[in-house]
């Protein structure tokens, strides 16, 4: 370690004012302060610092996507062989899905932190380590199918719009990356919804299968089959699936949100941590587990007769839950509002699957909606506070 | 006696390094220095130049505002310099002590039965009245002020304080002169904060005073979070704050006619070989009791604790109004790879994604002077709430600062902080934002607004 502390000394100088490659300093200080803790020390205020810091907090919530990722890339692969039709190997189905998906993370990371390192050095800030998160949530919560160059184009107008012309990191009113996934499915809802999109058909690079589909392969997510009218849920192949399946997650859907085990290792990292709210979480699940509860007893259609367990079970719910809803810039700052704002999530989720069939994924909208809304939850509760304090001077 | 008020939010950060409470002898500095700066709020206009004699009490600048409000020297001797910084700015003044610490007379008598005028102008002249500080702004008091109550914390819960219990034994009378004067002199209820776990005989048998029973983390003797949870402040209201120390250096002249600013001051931290308790003046050099004493060559010294302390040279001097030199090393050469991944079982967090919330209470750890990352803008949400033990909502008033929205931090209860309380916020927080310095700044736009 030695060795690469001198030699980032040994070229320090020639990206600072004035030296070759000031044009990439933002760029030099990111990985500078990747591989080692900066030697800032506090000049004044307090002496003495956690040892926490942004990159430690950001990578937490990295770590606990992990499993949701390989098993999206595992399923990705078992999906694809079993449209076909073929029997293959643990490794050959998780290296298909690996060549798949690794693609869509190389270009998020890259059009994503491009943009933030360019935007660094304009301002003259330090990198900072936001879309670290970001850029792994993206692939995780598009379709399989979903183009690479649209995948880019979502992921530059996201970062651009929703963050940095907020002010970057932290200003951000918007969780970025369902903007990103705002953005595509409006921009282009053909590539991002429907039947064809949620299995990958397609052999890659020599692995996976060159022969014909099966007959009666569907490729709707479960919601998409409930919403237009299917009273049983079945896999890409149509046999029809158990609650125990839905948990599992071997069936079509956006990369990282089919296996609630998978979410749910990441959920306990997440929570063991502390970097995310338990509030929140929380009561995003008992939001959603009500609403459906109370639309199974008015039963107007398919999607309200959809038992709750099954709500939850399916579709972004709890990828949402864990991993969107817990963004702590976009949240409630303060701790009573986090209440309010997880289950008026899972209410609206539900809420909008039931009663909007063109929509059958209601919590990218719950969240998105719920973003624009915490700011007055707070405000309530800090307008609450003041009301106390003036009550208190006039007694 | 009330009922124990319990503190449930806070941090006690556990560092190496607690003095044993035995006192060592060390001998008193020749240099003495005061800093205007310490006295914040005053507008410091100087009386003494380069050569002058000054006896201990011997006035050596005013307050522009309020010529009443002087500010003494500690010793006796002679100015050696008038040092000035920018735009002629008195950055400190030096004294040299003759070692004799002669005395300005002070008349001895009991303040009780004295009439208010004569405390206030005893108080003044002694310059005593400068140790006394005012809510809201965290400054100076003013002398013309009549404050609604006066608030002494009897024990210190920052990291190494001196144990109050230890540095007040014996000085039962002079407390009670003091609480005596004070009371005379504003008028008001004196209420002193103790902690239910101290014995704290010596608070529990002054007179004339409200005891109020705290239990729970720093920072809990705080003397603002204890303001708070008695007596909160609300706009237009004013409180006036003393250390117990400074009451019973008050008391003390009174009792003995004679003025000194000495007081106990506890020597602290992982850097000190032997941590111990001594007896020192407000102002003198450290250099005489970290000799020998100082473990490492790249230290950083403080005066105060290591939350709110000021860093100081190694022959710096010891600040108006802090009992407590903590020296702890220097974080700026650690080189520490991918530390935003390791385990880091040494490092002390209070967030869970390090181990240290697994190793128990009772481990000690070395902290540095390191900051242990970026600068960044609010991310995570509820960090300063767990911390702040006040109905206040810290981040939202940092933020009102920041705008310097004047409706919105007196709507969300400036009045009622000083920067001391948002310490641990600052400890805290995951994107390193200097709390401290902002409310500071907070409070004084507020003042200059306001008046």
């Amino acid at each position: 370690m030695k060795a690469l502390r001198n030699f980032l000394d040994k070229v320090k100088p020639s990206f600072e004012e004035g030296g070759k490659f000031h044009a990439f300093r933002s760029v030099f200080d990111g990985f500078e302060t990747f591989l080692f803790v900066p030697n800032t020390t506090a000049k004044r205020g307090s002496h003495i610092h956690d040892c926490i810091d942004s990159k430690r907090a950001m990578s937490m919530v990295v770590i606990a996507l992990i499993p949701a990722l390989l098993f999206g890339m595992y399923n990705v692969g078992f999906q694809h062989y079993l449209v076909h039709g073929e029997e293959a190997s643990f490794w050959a189905t998780f290296l298909f899905g690996f060549l798949a998906v690794l693609p869509k993370i190389v270009v998020a990371y890259a059009v994503g932190l491009g943009i933030e390192f360019v935007v660094a050095q304009w301002r003259g800030e330090e990198i900072q380590e936001g879309f670290l998160v970001s850029g792994m949530l993206i692939p995780l919560i598009v379709p399989v199918e979903c183009p690479l160059w649209i995948l880019a184009v979502a992921t530059a107008f996201a970062v651009i719009f929703a963050k940095e012309v907020f002010g970057g990191t932290g200003y951000n009113i918007f969780n970025v990356a369902l903007i990103t996934r705002a953005f595509l499915f409006f921009a282009y809802p053909v590539k991002m919804s429907g039947d064809a999109v949620w299995v990958a058909k397609d052999a890659l690079c020599g692995l996976g299968s060159e022969s014909a589909l099966l007959d009666g392969v569907t490729g709707a997510t479960p919601l998409g089959q409930v919403s237009t009218g299917a009273t049983e849920i079945t896999n890409a192949l149509g046999s029809v699936m158990s609650p125990m399946d839905m948990v599992m997650g071997f069936y079509p859907g956006s990369i990282g949100e089919t296996s609630v085990i998978a979410i749910g290792i990441g959920a306990i990292i997440l929570l063991w941590t502390g970097i995310a709210s338990w509030k929140t979480m929380l009561s995003v699940f008992a939001g959603g587990i009500l609403t459906a509860m109370m639309f199974n007893s008015i039963g107007a259609n398919e999607v309200m007769n959809l038992p709750w367990y099954e709500h939850i079970l399916l579709g972004g719910f709890c990828f949402g839950a864990v991993f969107m809803a817990t963004d702590p810039v976009t949240s409630p700052r303060t701790e009573c509002g986090k209440y309010i704002y997880g289950f008026l999530i899972g209410f609206v989720a539900i809420v909008i699957r039931c009663l909007n069939p063109g929509y059958p994924e209601g919590m990218m909208l719950a969240i998105l909606l719920m973003n624009l809304f915490a700011p007055l939850i707070d405000h309530c509760f800090v307008q609450a506070n003041i009301k106390r304090r003036l009550k208190r001077a006039n007694r | 006696m009330s009922e124990v008020i319990r503190i449930k939010k806070g941090l006690d950060i556990n560092l190496k390094g607690k003095a044993n409470e035995v006192f060592s002898k060390a001998q008193m500095p020749d240099v003495f220095s005061v800093r205007p700066d310490d006295f914040h709020g005053i507008k410091p206009k100087t009386i003494v130049k380069d050569g002058d004699s000054v006896k201990v009490g011997s006035v050596l600048f005013y307050d522009k505002a309020n010529p009443d409000l002087k500010v003494v020297s500690p010793v006796s001797g002679q100015v050696i310099a008038v040092n000035r910084g920018e735009r002629r700015k008195v950055l400190d003044i030096r004294i040299k002590s003759d070692g004799n610490f002669e005395s300005e007379p002070f008349e001895k008598c009991k303040p009780s039965s004295m009439s208010q005028e004569q405390v206030k102008k005893a108080l003044l002249d002694a310059g005593f009245f400068a140790f006394i500080k005012q809510r809201p702004y965290d400054v100076i008091a003013n002398p013309n002020d009549a404050p609604k109550a006066i608030f002494i914390s009897g024990f210190d819960t920052a990291p190494l304080a001196p144990n109050y219990d230890f540095i007040m034994v014996g000085r039962e009378e002079e407390f009670q002169l003091g609480v005596d004067a004070l009371a005379k002199l504003s008028g008001a209820k004196v209420h002193v904060g103790i902690n239910v776990d101290n014995a704290s005989k010596l608070f529990k048998l002054t007179k004339g005073v409200e005891i109020h029973e705290f239990q729970g983390p720093h920072p809990a003797g705080n003397v603002g979070v204890q303001i708070h949870h008695v007596d909160p402040i609300n706009k237009g209201e004013i409180v006036w704050t003393v250390n117990a120390q400074d009451v019973a250096m008050i008391g003390k002249a009174f009792m003995t006619g004679v003025l000194s600013f000495s007081r106990s001051i506890v020597l602290a931290g992982s850097s000190v070989k032997n941590p111990c308790y001594c007896k020192m003046v407000y102002g003198a050099s450290i250099s005489n009791i970290v000799a020998n004493n100082i473990e490492g060559d790249n230290v950083r010294y403080i005066s105060g604790n290591p939350l709110t302390g000021t860093q100081i040279p190694a022959d710096g001097f010891l600040g108006a109004f802090d009992s407590q030199v903590t020296v702890i090393p220097e974080g700026d050469k650690n080189d520490e790879f991918l530390g935003w991944i390791m385990p880091r079982l040494k490092k002390f967090s209070v967030s869970r994604s390090y181990f240290s919330w697994l190793l128990g209470s009772s481990r000690e750890y070395e902290i540095d002077t390191n900051v242990n990352g970026g600068e960044r803008a609010f991310i995570m949400s509820g960090e300063y709430d767990k911390v702040f033990p006040m109905d206040i909502y810290p981040e939202f008033l940092v933020k009102a600062i920041l705008a310097r929205d004047i409706d919105k931090m007196e709507q969300l209860g400036i009045y009622e902080v000083a920067p001391e309380d948002f310490a641990l916020c600052e400890f805290v927080c995951t994107s390193k934002i200097e709390t401290q310095r902002i409310v500071r700044e907070g409070l004084d736009y507020l003042r200059k607004e306001l008046a």
